[in-house]
């Protein structure tokens, strides 16, 4: 698998269409899975994880009913392009960060991921544009029952599947969507979702940039219990809870657009019109700024710009995707010039013609 | 089960902080990531190895599993002492050597302790022996506990020779 292509396109999961795009970014479904005859690979030596690797390598190449995958070497990687997958969602820092042989299969989609190597011998992922989490079980299940069917998990009739980590046994499923959610940050109403949701032990992870709260409009929320609960009873509690949180922020937006209309507005014409013209630009502040753009396109207080391509632009300005765009090493300085440039080229200004 | 990262409550909430390409997470329990949010230190370093299992903020635990930490997975050469200290197991068979151990972790974790979801459908014979022992344990414990003495033996011996069998050294004891 070529990784340079990969730079010019994108995940079909940023296309920021399927049910509820206007708030749910993405789902995402993950096994973690392990082999019976092997040690887990925190604790296996390079000749070890060689091995884990070849036998994976082998099913997840030939695997038929995910499309075509390529296969990724991650140890063979540079730092760049370790931090390129990581930024991607194909791969987790943990898998870029770690040492010694491992890999991932990548679909041509890139809605499937495949980790050999990192925490447990296997992380299958899967990712969808929008709120697709019964999609996203039907087509992991499917690759897992395929691959089941050529190897033996390590699993317990108590314990179920058997993970490196007693966080993941049992079942070794994580289920999380990515929600974006600005009114409720804005309006601090997002206290209420964390508290209500830690009752039920979901687990929300922000998204931050440095020195500012008002960065956080990203919520992933996923199950933390993996043990004593079925898959199904696992993706259902999400299922509950999510279409509650969609409803409580498109209401919050609906009554900060009556209320204050002419402010909201001139908050997202000021931030497309930044991500526009300026000349050096952090991710932090890109990633504010696209933030107040995408619910402008929501409550259709900006034009011009569509939500793909909103959502791409959040990943094509990070640091790596940046630096294999313009083939060439950069310092944060100069990375904050080539992001603005870069932005300014996606978001180029109809300017009226001089006469 | 991870700490939060500024106390000793248990962490509910996982931030991931990016600054300019650096990702860090930050584990914090549901009051101090309230306290976070509402004032985001600039430049705080967070040192992800300070909240594995055992490094800090977990006597509690500590104090139930004293003299215990010696015991050794003869598999992958795992002690408990180091699972608990790296909060990684080293092979499956963990599972089945540090049970006893396991159990009020998993407990603190899931609340539950019986997996209830998907079963692999190729189950290998050595892993149905494996299941079978943790169900004649099973079995014993509730033996022992009903004062059914007679039974209580009969499984102790069925254990020993399906450990025998699975060359598996008793974890117990
Ligand atoms: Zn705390
Ligand atoms: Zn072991």
């Amino acid at each position: 698998m070529d990784l340079e292509t990969l730079t010019v396109t994108s995940g079909e999961w940023l296309r920021g269409t399927g049910p509820d795009s206007d708030i749910v970014v993405s789902s995402r479904i993950r096994l973690a899975r392990n082999l019976a005859q092997f040690p887990f690979p925190p604790q296996a030596d390079d000749g070890t994880r060689m091995e884990i690797e070849q036998v994976l390598r082998r099913r997840v190449e030939s695997l038929s009913c995910t499309g075509r995958l390529g296969y990724i070497s991650v140890d063979s990687l540079d730092q760049l392009d370790r931090q390129f997958l990581v930024e991607r969602q194909l791969i987790s820092r943990e898998h870029a960060e770690t040492h010694g042989p491992r890999g991932v299969g990548i679909g041509s989609e890139e809605n499937v991921s495949l980790m050999i190597n990192e925490e447990d011998h296997l992380r299958i992922q899967v990712l969808r544009s929008g709120y697709s989490l019964d999609e996203c079980w039907n087509d992991i299940n499917r690759i897992d029952d395929a691959l089941e069917e050529h190897v033996t998990y390590a699993f317990s009739e108590e314990f179920g599947y058997l993970t490196s980590c007693p966080t993941n046994c049992g079942t070794g499923i994580r289920a999380s969507v990515m929600l974006h959610l600005p009114a409720l940050v804005l309006t601090k109403e997002i206290q209420k979702v964390f508290q209500a949701l830690q009752k039920i032990s979901l687990a929300v992870r922000g998204l931050y940039g440095e020195g500012s709260q008002a960065m956080g409009d990203f919520y992933q929320i996923s199950n933390q219990v993996t043990l004593g609960q079925s898959e199904d009873q696992i993706i259902s509690k999400l299922k509950e809870v999510v279409p509650n949180i969609i409803a409580y922020e498109r209401r919050v937006r609906k009554a900060l657009v009556k209320e204050n209309r002419q402010r909201l507005h001139d908050q997202v014409s000021r931030a497309f019109g930044i991500l526009q013209s300026a000349q050096t630009i952090t991710s932090e502040e890109t990633m504010h700024l696209l933030s107040s753009v995408r619910m402008g396109i929501n409550l259709g207080l900006v034009e011009g710009i569509e939500i793909p391509t909103v959502n791409e632009l959040f990943i094509h300005t990070q640091p790596a995707h940046l630096q294999k765009l313009r083939h060439e090493m950069l310092e944060s300085a100069e990375r904050n010039v080539a992001r603005a440039a870069y932005l300014r080229q996606r978001l180029a200004r109809q300017e009226p013609h001089e006469n | 089960m991870r700490k939060c990262r500024r106390c000793t409550k248990p962490a509910t909430l996982h931030i991931t902080e990016i600054r300019d390409g650096e990702v860090q997470a930050l584990h914090l329990c549901e009051s101090c990531a309230q306290d976070y949010l509402s004032n985001v230190d600039v430049g705080e370093t967070v040192d992800e190895e300070d909240v594995a299992f055992g490094t800090q903020a977990d006597e509690d635990v500590d104090e139930v599993f004293e003299g215990a930490d010696d015991l050794k997975c003869e598999n992958c050469g795992i002690t408990f002492k180091q699972f608990r200290s790296q909060g990684r197991l080293g092979c499956p068979n963990d599972y089945i050597v540090f049970r006893e151990r396991l159990l009020p972790l998993l407990e603190s974790i899931h609340g539950e302790t019986q997996h209830v979801g998907k079963c692999p459908q190729h189950t290998p014979d050595a892993s149905r022996k494996q299941y079978e022992l943790i169900r004649l344990r099973n079995d014993l414990r509730s033996a022992v506990e009903s004062e059914s003495y007679e039974d209580a033996a009969r499984l102790r011996d069925e254990i020993q020779a399906l450990e025998n069998q699975l060359g598996i050294e008793s974890g117990e004891e």
